[in-house]
């Protein structure tokens, strides 16, 4: 067996016999340089694993004793954290996905390719993620499959399902020439290269389309919500605030892949997500802005209690202190930092704003309090977890930076 | 043939009426603009089908509704709760009244909405409307996504959290009693009539009626007329109804917003994917680019 923390970078580039010696040789000393680090993240792989395997226990007790014993939903809290943090707020997080995969599939930015691969990755175990969420989080996981057969076109939940179900299979073919690659299949990932921009092209679409009804689901429920964050803009402010998430963690997958997988990015590229999120959150902003000041609410409006102060977080930590830190790091040297905690505020607050309109907004409507079970919590760590693991197996097994890497040569 | 004068007169009466008809329908439809077209089985006449009227001054919070609730279903849960739960589908809520000695006895339970968010939320259509009034659920289809419970507008869906496969729990208005011809438990069980089974639009002629009668002692308003689009349940009652902990809810039925947006859906997919095509073919004849 091989030691847990052989990158691949070693194993498979040789393997694949794609890497030039030289470049084989640099990677070599640079593998050298930063095994201690990896040493060190052993203890944390393994204590990863113990959290995976408690979670798993937690999973099957959930699964034995029901979703009364195991969490602390109530009638007044029909849908907790599974649903708000697992779905709600997990897959705009995997929105970098559909970003880059259109961005160089469908308009063409090759410069950006080899970020394509750890960000579809990424997204593929993000979904997976969220999907296993709802199993757990269901009250009748065997019938999971019904709203593929019994139609109700009339729910948005019906068709945020279905484009899940649609994109995760897009994903899983956007990631399969990796996979291909691996095996030596060359005809079988030709044939998915060929038809790489239309893939895209539909991935980006269904994205368009779920990321929006995710909060496009909330708009049934005008009367159990707080108007700080009910607006008939819910499905803008969800979309825009999915692109800026997806930028963000984008960022953060090429700050990993230099700093664990010693695979640096292209200056190029992370440039260029920091003006993109720069834009977005712009945008985001502007959007923000406008639909509290149309409808006359917003922070700053209400008096200092947890809405407020929590609205006033979405803003400030969100958005605007992430722009600060994009703006800093335009001028500043060694920007790189400034860029990474943007963008991990930046997914801070897209997490924040989902949780609150999943969660605090509903605070008001409901008869009891919601504190999630320690089940709950463990499960959702256990599934964080084990997405980082698989995320982290995979990156050290198959092919996933070197491609951008020949591409641009 | 020849037509006899009053004959004619007749037929260019009902011209006249259908002309009328036609003329209304059409500004009625103007007026109420989208919500005309939305979230309506098209086989609920809704006038006709049945409904129920609660005059909360007549109850005395005897709580046979809910023992003969429990009886019809199966259920043996504690009758006197205050709330709706998966073994209490409908509730009777003592509330105290500022300025009253007695308290007032609020009975709760599904409203059976002429437009109910429940069945446009359920992600299988397992909640449905039916042309007899009641809104329906059918367990064999549900997933338990609770959806359904996030979106009722009155907060009445429960779920059997003590059970590992749960399910949905909420009045069904006793379809089966009713396709039957038989009336549902609650109303047969109540002593004073104080629940009051018959179709919507005679009840809503009594309910205006006692409004009328005593226009000092009743609240003016029949609450279940227009909230959230109307109701199979009306409400009629001497103390405002914020006080009794009745939902302001607004009279635009939650579906609509829904169905604006699932409306717009394919129009969205049709306009997105056009544009990320057209983008590929305009950034391809500048060459391949960072
Ligand atoms: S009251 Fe709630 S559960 Fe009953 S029909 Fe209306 S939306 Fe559905
Ligand atoms: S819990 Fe059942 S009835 Fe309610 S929306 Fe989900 S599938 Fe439909």
């Amino acid at each position: 067996m091989r030691p847990y923390w052989r990158p691949a970078a070693n194993s498979s580039g040789s393997a694949l016999g794609a890497v030039p010696a030289a470049s084989g040789s640099e990677r070599a000393g640079l593998v050298e340089s930063i095994r201690p680090s990896l040493q060190a993240a052993g203890p944390v792989r393994l204590a990863m694993g113990l959290v995976v395997a408690a979670a798993l226990v937690a999973a099957g007790y959930r699964m034995i004793y029901g979703l009364g014993a195991a969490t602390h939903l109530s009638d007044a809290w029909p849908w907790g954290l599974w649903k708000i943090l697992g779905v709600v707020a997990g897959i705009p997080l995997a929105a970098g996905a559909f970003v880059v995969a259109a961005w160089v599939h469908v308009f063409r930015h090759h410069g950006y390719e080899s970020l394509a691969r750890p960000a579809v990755l990424a997204g593929f175990i993000g979904y997976l993620t969220a999907i296993a969420s709802l199993f757990v989080d269901i009250g009748q996981p065997h019938r999971i499959w019904h709203p593929i057969v019994m139609w109700q076109p009339h729910s948005v939940l019906f068709e945020v399902c279905w484009c899940v179900i649609l994109y995760t299979t897009v994903l899983a073919l956007e990631f399969s020439p990796v996979a291909f690659e691996k095996l030596g299949w060359q005809r079988a990932g030709r044939i998915v290269q060929h038809f790489i921009a239309p893939i895209a092209g539909a991935g980006a679409t269904l994205c368009v389309l779920h990321q929006s009804s995710l909060g496009s689901l909330f708009l049934i429920a005008p009367s159990r919500m707080s108007p700080m964050w009910y607006t008939p803009w819910l499905p803008l402010i969800f979309f825009v605030s999915s692109v800026a998430a997806g930028l963000a963690v984008l960022q953060l997958l090429a700050w990993v892949a230099d700093r664990v997988y010693g695979q640096p990015v292209a200056e190029s590229i992370r440039a260029g997500l920091a003006r993109g999120l720069t834009g977005v959150l712009v945008l985001y902003l502007a959007v923000r802005l406008g639909d509290w000041s149309l409808r006359g609410t917003g922070p700053w409006r209400t008096s200092w209690g947890l809405e407020g102060a929590l609205a006033w977080a979405e803003l400030v930590m969100g958005i605007v202190l992430p722009l600060a830190l994009l703006l800093a790091a335009g001028v500043r040297a060694g920007g790189q930092e400034w860029r990474v905690a943007a963008a991990a505020f930046t997914a801070a607050g897209v997490l924040l704003h989902r949780l609150d309109t999943g969660l605090t907004s509903m605070r008001e409507a409901a008869w009891l309090p919601y504190v999630p079970s320690a089940i709950e919590w463990l499960v959702m760590a256990g599934m964080v977890c084990a997405g980082i693991l698989a995320y982290d197996w995979v990156a050290r097994r198959l092919p996933l930076f070197e491609h951008g890497r020949e591409a641009a040569r | 043939m020849a037509v006899s004068q009053p004959e004619r007169v007749v037929g260019r009466r009902r011209l006249l009426r259908w002309g009328a008809a036609l003329a209304g329908a059409a500004a009625a439809r103007a007026a109420t603009g989208a919500a005309g077209r939305t979230a309506r089985a098209a086989s609920v006449v809704d006038g006709q089908a049945w409904a129920m009227l609660v005059d909360i001054t007549q109850c005395v919070g005897c709580r046979s509704c809910v023992f003969a609730c429990q009886e019809e279903n199966g259920w043996k849960g504690d009758p006197e709760g205050q709330q709706l739960d998966g073994e209490r589908w409908t509730a009777v809520r003592e509330v105290a009244v500022k300025g009253s000695e007695e308290p007032r006895f609020v009975r709760t339970e599904c409203f059976h909405c002429l437009q109910p968010s429940c069945a446009d939320a359920c992600i299988v259509g397992a909640l449905r409307k039916t042309a007899e009034g009641p809104v329906v659920y059918d367990a064999g289809k549900c997933i338990g996504c609770r959806y359904c419970m996030i979106a009722c507008p009155f907060q009445v869906p429960r779920y059997q959290w003590d059970q590992t496969f749960p399910l949905v729990a909420k009045c069904d208005f006793c379809a089966d009693r009713i396709a039957a011809g038989k009336q549902p438990a609650c109303s047969e069980a109540c002593p004073t009539g104080a629940t009051l089974f018959g179709r919507r639009d005679e009840l809503v002629e009594q309910a205006r009626a006692r409004l009328a009668s005593e226009p000092d002692r009743y609240v003016q308003h029949i609450y279940g007329l227009e909230e959230a689009g109307g109701t199979s349940w009306l409400f009629i009652t001497d103390v405002p109804f914020e006080q009794l902990g009745f939902a302001r809810v607004g009279t635009t039925p939650p579906p609509q917003r829904t169905r604006a947006w699932m409306q717009r859906v394919p129009a969205i997919a049709v306009g997105i994917a056009g544009l990320l095509a057209a983008a590929h073919v305009i950034e391809g004849r500048g060459g391949n680019h960072a």
